[in-house]
């Protein structure tokens, strides 16, 4: 019996790879084990080569592996591409008729296509059947297939459940009767937990949670999935989602319904947030709560359209022209993007700034099973003048020079006088100036005021293992998990690792207190500059000894930074 | 309300003489007649001459980017139906830096009210060729003249399926007031385009320039603004007469009609449970 159990199913764009990839991937969570679930998909719709990359376990799992045990082509060419990773330990599950196969020594042959044919007339049902098939190979009850097949293709009327039933049932049973399925019978998996989701629509949910009622954006990999799940439930919600002409236009839109003290949200991903640079610097000058998320995909300019990398955070701290505060978050986990989305909104309302959520394709796109989200969590805090409050006032100026920094906030409408907002220097009231004594006074507000109440509210580092270590790991976004499941891989008291949820600003303090002991300090991160690692220096004085560095397009694998690791260490 | 209700305490930073003082005039008698109260009025603009006005009003004001006005515009009455908003824009902000804004806001039939100051030329950078510029007009850097096509933003507007297509001139201002409460009445995005002499460094086309060529299409009995063939065909009308006053009016749906009226984010903040809707994700 095993414990762990790593599928890839491959083939071509359009041959409904995500769909089989979350029977699967529901079908383990049912049967009580913990998966985690990456993609690896090319810039086109038919054709190619994609893979879904399933880890099934019994205990929680945050990473993705590099070595597989099943591999399930579903075409000829994908078994070619990705037979380079068999070996004595794996199979793959081979249609031999469809591929012209002559061999069948090395793989488990099964004619899935022709069972497929034979549940439903089509090519489709082949999906049903590899989950059959894997059931059968793991030890899975079919009852736990034919309830999530029920679920998942219930939408679609009774037909379509029935012949997918069918299809799963052939895959089984032709499974059972066929092959020796002792090897990858899986231990007994205990009660996992509830939920599947991806990072896209953990923060698509967070902005909803949030109170988000407006969501402009352009439709750029690998960003669109939050406009989606936002999309999803507008109706539900009142939530008004917008498609804009270009990045451009989302940015200001999302500006414009904020001023009205609608709380709002854009997404893109490098190429759409570099033309949003303007736009950013706009929030930071009327001071209006802005929530920008980049999901960030392989540059320079169009890049890998599709894959992954962590080569923005340059761009991302130095967005908008000028000087003023904001703020960037950097989650790890699919948690990490849900609360952090949510305080996004907190924080740009309670500051009136730019809060920057900063992921990446990988975190996006992978999913993992996680327990109900704690909702009293980053709560929402609304910061603007009451209908009730406004009759108070006299005189209002929206700019007043505050201790803080930060100005009481009025919307349109809600106060009897009128608010001016403007993107030159401005006076309190809002009107263009050229006085040197005001330009000072409004920089030190935007900028110097409020970014120290904001190195106060700096959130985490999440740190592991920190007490005895000698060598220390930094990293910040989709990193962490990878990197703390290496170490527990390697299990040695002298290494240990922070994550940063937050990378601007920065509490150098806090940083420096928490390395105080280590002889070694490193990065290990998504990029080729080691961009984190410069920050660091910049920011907290700390030298990084050396950085390891991804930048391929693809994630990192806990075995391959494991080895990484390892390597480090052992160079004393 | 009277015109001076809607006067502000900033200081004007226009040039003497500036063309742009006839439509600030008109403006604040327009608000005067519309029954609104300063607080339910935005107005928004971009950058240049024209993106001062709204410092000059006591109406709010999001005095935003160049060429970006349309888009924020656009954002608050999507959530905020209940606000009167109009962009005070210029042939540079509108058509030039922010003509793709120019073209998808007057798909969306957003009910806003878009006046444009057509001055032909760039006046905060001093005198360079704005989109509108005559072919042949030479400027500091359009040394042999202007070889660009003029943008005709009429044409575009009315073909692009904006329902109020009006052109004003900032000398007549009661004339100009009463375009302006039509367009802002009108349900939808309304482009009223007022020619507006530069008198520092626009030297041809001046006000007696615009004085002596621009005509009222009401004056011909016959001219129906509903008819889009015949107004297309009078927004192609440029040079020893140019046609001004309502050139096409057609009310269709607007944004708001189209996605429903109920909508409005602005008055209808409640927080969201979620708690439902993460089943879907079991």
């Amino acid at each position: 019996m095993i414990e762990e159990l790593n599928i890839r199913i491959t083939g071509e764009a359009g041959q409904g790879m995500n769909t089989i990839g979350v029977v699967i991937s529901k079908t383990f969570k049912e049967a009580g084990y913990h998966i985690f679930s990456h993609q690896d998909y090319m810039s086109r719709i038919r054709g190619g080569n994609n893979f879904y990359q399933i880890r099934v376990s019994t205990d929680p799992v945050h990473s993705p592996r590099e070595r597989i045990d099943i591999l399930i082509p579903l075409t000829a060419e994908a078994l070619k591409i990705h037979e380079k990773s068999l070996d004595e330990d794996n199979i793959a599950i081979v249609d031999k008729k469809r591929f012209n196969v002559e061999n069948c020594e090395n793989y488990f042959c099964i004619d899935f296509y022709n069972l497929a044919d034979e549940a439903g007339g089509n090519d489709i049902y082949v999906n049903a059947v590899c989950a059959g098939t894997l059931a059968a190979i793991s030890g899975i009850d079919m009852d736990i297939v034919r309830k999530v097949l029920s679920d998942i293709f219930s939408s679609k009327g009774n037909k379509i459940v029935s012949n997918n039933k069918k299809a799963a049932e052939l895959g089984f049973h032709k499974t059972k009767d066929t092959f020796d399925t002792e090897k990858f019978q899986l231990k007994k998996g205990n009660k996992s937990p509830r939920y599947i989701l991806t990072g896209k629509q953990a923060v698509g949910l967070g902005a909803i949670s949030a109170g988000c009622k407006f969501y402009s954006a352009y439709p750029m990999s690998p960003s669109t999935g939050v406009m989606e799940t936002v999309a999803q439930y507008a109706e539900k919600f009142g939530i008004m989602v917008e498609q804009a002409e270009d990045e451009i236009a989302a940015v200001n839109m999302v500006i414009g319904a904020s001023a009205c003290g609608v709380r709002s949200m854009v997404s893109t991903s490098g190429g759409g947030f570099a033309l949003m640079g303007e736009g950013i610097s706009l929030a930071g000058m009327t001071e209006t709560p802005l929530v920008v998320g980049n999901f960030q995909r392989p540059g320079p300019a169009t890049g890998f359209p599709t894959r992954t990398e962590q080569a923005d955070l340059n761009l991302v701290l130095g967005a908008g022209h000028g000087e003023f505060a904001k703020v960037i978050y950097t989650p790890g986990t699919i948690e990490e993007s849900f609360y952090l989305t949510k305080r996004a909104f907190n924080i740009s309302e309670k500051y009136q700034i730019p809060v920057i959520i900063l992921s990446d394709q990988f975190l996006a796109d992978s999913a993992r099973n996680i327990d109900k989200f704690d909702f009293d969590r980053e709560a929402i805090e609304r910061d603007y003048i009451t209908a009730e409050e406004a009759k108070k006032i006299k005189d209002y100026k929206r700019y007043k020079l505050t201790s803080s920094g930060v100005s009481p906030r009025a919307v349109f409408s809600l106060i009897d006088e009128v608010i001016y907002l403007d993107s030159d220097e401005h006076t309190e009231e809002g009107h263009i100036t050229e006085e040197a004594e005001i330009r000072e006074a409004m920089v030190n507000k935007r900028y110097h005021k409020k970014m120290k109440s904001l190195i106060e509210e700096f959130i985490g580092p999440v740190v592991y293992k920190l007490e005895k270590a000698e060598k220390v790991f930094f990293c910040f976004g989709s990193i962490f998990p990878v990197l703390k499941e290496s170490l527990e891989s390697i299990d040695s008291n002298r290494l240990a690792m922070i994550h940063l949820p937050q990378v601007w600003p920065i509490n150098k303090n806090k940083i420096i207190s928490l390395i105080k002991n280590a002889k070694n300090v490193y990065t290990v991160e998504n990029n080729a500059e080691g961009q984190l690692a410069k920050l660091l220096r910049r920011e907290t004085g700390v030298e990084v000894n050396s950085s390891i560095l991804k930048y391929d397009g693809r994630p990192f694998t806990l075995d391959e930074l494991s080895a990484h690791i390892s390597d480090v260490v052992k160079s004393k | 309300m009277q015109p001076q209700d809607f006067k502000s305490n900033d200081p004007i930073a226009w040039c003497p003489g500036c063309g742009n003082f006839g439509i600030l005039t008109a403006l604040q008698k327009a608000l005067s007649k519309l029954d609104k109260a300063p607080k339910d009025i935005l107005l928004v603009s971009g950058i240049g001459q024209a993106a001062k006005l709204p410092h000059y009003i006591k109406a709010n004001c999001f005095n935003g980017l160049h060429g970006r006005a349309l888009p924020v515009a656009s954002a608050a009455k999507m959530v905020n139906p209940e606000l009167s908003v109009i962009v005070s824009t210029g042939d540079g902000d509108c058509y030039g830096e922010g003509g793709n804004h120019f073209l998808h806001n007057i798909r969306r039939n957003i009910d806003i009210t878009v006046i444009v100051h057509n001055n032909q030329i760039y006046g905060l950078t001093k005198g360079q060729a704005s989109p509108t510029t005559d072919q042949g007009y030479n400027t500091k850097i359009q040394r042999e003249g202007v070889i660009l096509n003029r943008f005709n933003s009429l044409a575009v507007a009315i073909a692009s399926g904006c329902g109020f297509v009006a052109r004003g001139f900032s000398r007549q201002t009661d004339d100009l007031a009463e375009l302006m409460v039509k367009a802002i009445k009108h349900r939808g995005f309304s482009l009223l385009e007022v020619m507006q002499p530069c008198v520092s460094f626009n030297k041809v086309n001046t006000y007696e320039w615009y004085a002596e060529r621009l005509y009222k299409v009401e004056e011909d009995s016959s001219y129906n603004p509903k008819d889009m063939e015949a107004a297309l065909i009078r927004s192609f009308e440029w040079g020893d007469k140019i046609p001004m006053g309502i050139i096409y009016h057609s009310e269709t749906d607007t944004y708001q009609d189209r996605i429903g009226k109920d909508k409005n984010p602005f008055l209808n903040q409640n927080y969201n449970d979620i708690s439902e809707i993460l089943e879907d994700f079991v």
